[in-house]
């Protein structure tokens, strides 16, 4: 199992290597993160690789990977731990058959760890084979505030408590990730036991970066034209801004269209790939477009 | 950051400190345990480059993205010179603190009327009005109830306030996806297990679970421009008073743009909430532009605020001066991004009123609802309507048709 890093510069070329390219500031609160032991907030827009940095690290560290995926009505059974009903049952029939109902044996019997099914939080502060695990608490914003609360003792004490079965306390904390899409604010209480991130769409430089790594095949002149269009959209005044993930996405479509330049006709088709809201769709489409990637190509004909 | 020869030991760990003093002067909340964090994230990162101390600082003391400008502004000013840094030290030292106090007057002790109403001479008398009004009597109540917010004088203002503060939230429930103890719903095996546990193993009774219940969020848009400015502040009472109820309430106000006053409102005082909220707002009493703020609204909150089945008070005259197909468009939106939609409008209160202004025409059929809030008994009637689906009476199509 690689070793965490000890700089600020080992975490950055940990994230080159496992193709993530970030900023200086993604890698020092990164950096200080791991070295603190303290679980990670990224806040940030849909589709700008805040998941992704768990599932670099998960890959980089050799650790494995816990996801809770929060949802609306998430709970603690489903987030934490469940008792394994049916098989109480049994035990209880079990007991019953053979005639010998010792009532404390069988109460301790039955909520003891045999029966406990451990859902994503419980399997993160439980001793792990490869080492300390990643946790992702990913979207945390669909969640509720009562759950939320919940994960105070989580994430300051790295503890569950079970009140049949007692407290199970994490011999090594797991580095935990958590992420939001802002759909609602996180309360400040949980913020507070957290280093805070936003994370921001990338430069035009690391976007194209990110481009060549990620769809290699791409020409060189469409992914710069790709990159400057894809910036150019989030500086206009749209409902939803194309995300990174929409970018890799758009740039596959296009080599599958085996396009080699950006034309208004070729955009307008693969619109829906950037943006996904109508009317921004329907803002672009024709004479905007066209006036976009004339623009866009000024601008990279004058760089190249 | 000042440069590494210029720093005896110690003295970085006292700097985060006023630093952090500097970044709460200019309103950033940050506890003394987040200035401990700080100095140890800076012992964990080591001094490198400027940019890692900044990003170092920054991750421990920033917790909303917004904040973000203030604190680079605050860092560049800060970390620039030490001469600089002392003189910023020296400014919010105790002694300084205390000459600075004196100028400002506690927003609890200034009351709204000072701050609001542009007639100081008569302040005394109306004082003790709201002494005298303390004592209404029944009747004087009712009449307070039907009087026009427009007519009203400060007595009956303050009075009006505190009947606001009475008013009794309806419970307006939407069911929740997580199940909760009780109902019939769903059998709930762990609870039923540990209750048979008692009796020594044998299952008695079946525990079940029910979706649970909860008050959905109401998000209010309060007009503040010129026309509305007899009841703008009277609505800011109101939803002061159901915010300060348990009540999840997200507030904006708009004229030419777009103000978030939620966390002003969230003071305990409405005083100092209304007073917290008249520093953010910059455009008191200006003009309408209700297309534009609607677009600002639908493209930057919406989907923060209006994801968990929110309620919308769309509260204004609906005099918008230029009405092309933007203000019917962002409405349309809205109203397809909550769950209910009602528009208050003052003008109603007339009893000849009807949608003709095109601003009102382009609205109406986009929302829900369409009530009047211009005395304490519409504001009665609509707290009551908030629990009910769509009221016959409240329907904007019987405006639409008699508007032909």
């Amino acid at each position: 199992m690689p070793s965490l890093p000890t700089s600020i510069d080992e975490t950055a070329s940990l994230l080159a290597k496992a193709d993530y390219v970030a900023g200086r500031d993604l890698s020092t609160v990164l950096f200080l993160a791991l070295r603190m032991g303290r679980p990670l907030f990224l806040e940030g827009e849909a589709g700008v690789g805040k998941t992704e940095i768990a599932k670099v690290l998960s890959a980089t560290l050799g650790r494995p990977l816990i996801r809770l995926q929060c949802y609306e009505g998430l709970d603690i059974a489903s987030a934490v731990y469940e008792w394994n009903t049916m098989a109480q049952m049994v035990e209880i029939r079990l007991a019953e058959a053979t005639g010998d109902i010792d009532r404390a044996s069988l109460g301790s019997d039955l909520f003891s760890e045999r029966f406990l099914i451990a859902r994503p939080i419980l399997e993160a502060v439980r001793p792990q084979v490869g080492g300390a695990p990643i946790l992702l608490i990913d979207e945390l914003d669909r969640t509720d505030e009562a759950f939320e609360a919940y994960l105070l003792e989580v994430l300051s004490d790295f503890q569950v408590t079970i009140p049949e079965f007692g407290t199970i306390k994490a011999g090594e904390p797991p580095i935990v990730i958590i992420t939001s899409n802002r759909t609602r604010e996180i309360h400040d209480a949980l913020k507070r036991r957290c280093l805070y991130h936003w994370v921001d769409y990338p430069s035009a430089g690391n976007e194209l970066e990110i481009l060549r790594r990620k769809v290699p095949h791409v020409p060189e002149k469409l992914s710069r034209e790709i990159v400057a269009f894809v910036q150019a959209l989030r500086g206009e005044d749209l409902f939803k801004a194309p995300g990174v993930a929409e970018t890799l996405d758009w740039a596959t479509a296009l080599t599958e269209l085996d396009a080699v330049a950006l034309d208004p006709a070729l955009v307008s088709d693969t619109l829906g790939v950037l943006l996904k809201y109508q009317d921004d769709i329907a803002r672009l489409s024709g004479s905007e477009a066209k006036r976009i990637i004339d623009n866009v190509r000024a601008g990279v004909d004058a760089a190249t | 950051m000042p440069p590494p020869d210029d720093l005896q030991p110690g003295r970085l760990a006292d700097n985060i400190a006023y630093f952090a003093r500097c970044l709460r002067e200019v309103g950033m909340p940050i506890g003394p345990a987040s200035v401990l964090d700080a100095i140890r994230a800076v012992e964990a990162a080591g001094l490198g480059a400027r940019e890692d101390f900044y990003w170092t600082l920054h991750c421990v003391f920033v917790t909303r993205h917004e904040q973000s400008l203030l604190f680079r502004q605050a860092f560049d000013l800060f970390w620039r010179k030490r001469a600089l840094t002392e003189k910023l030290i020296a400014m919010m030292s105790p002694v300084a603190a205390s000459l600075k106090e004196k100028d400002k007057p506690k927003a609890g002790s200034q009351r709204v009327n000072d701050a609001f109403y542009k007639e100081p001479p008569r302040q005394r008398e109306e004082e003790r009005l709201v002494e005298f009004d303390a004592k209404l009597t029944m009747s004087e109540r009712e009449v307070l109830k039907d009087k026009d917010f427009a007519q009203m004088t400060s007595a009956e203002i303050a009075a009006a306030q505190r009947e606001m503060a009475r008013l009794r939230l309806p419970f307006d429930q939407v069911r929740t996806r997580r199940l909760v103890a009780g109902g019939d719903t769903v059998i709930d095996l762990r609870r039923t297990l540990r209750a048979s546990m008692r009796s020594g193993g044998n299952l008695i009774d079946i525990a079940c679970r029910r979706p649970g219940q909860k008050h959905p969020p109401i998000v209010a848009l309060c007009d503040i421009s010129g026309s509305m400015a007899d009841y703008s502040r009277l609505f800011l009472h109101f939803l002061h008073a159901i915010s300060e109820k348990g009540r999840r309430v997200h507030a904006f106000v708009f004229a030419t743009r777009l103000t978030d006053i939620t966390r002003a409102l969230r003071a305990r005082d409405p005083d100092e909430a209304l007073e917290r909220a008249a520093r953010d707002v910059k455009d008191w009493d200006g003009g309408t532009r209700i297309s534009h703020c609607l677009e600002r609204f639908n493209k930057d909150w919406s989907r923060r605020v209006l994801g968990q089945g929110a309620l919308v008070l769309l509260i204004t005259d609906g005099l918008e001066r230029q009405v092309d197909t933007v203000l019917a468009r962002e409405l349309d939106r809205l109203h397809r991004s909550c769950r209910r939609l009602i528009w208050l409008n003052p003008l109603l209160r007339f009893d000849a009123f009807e949608a003709r202004a095109a601003g009102i025409k382009a609205m109406l059929p986009h929302v829900d609802e369409f009530r009047t809030i211009h005395n304490l008994r519409s504001m009665g009637d609509l707290v009551k309507a908030l629990d009910r689906s769509a009221d016959a009476a409240a329907d904007p199509r019987a405006w639409l048709r008699k508007a032909g």
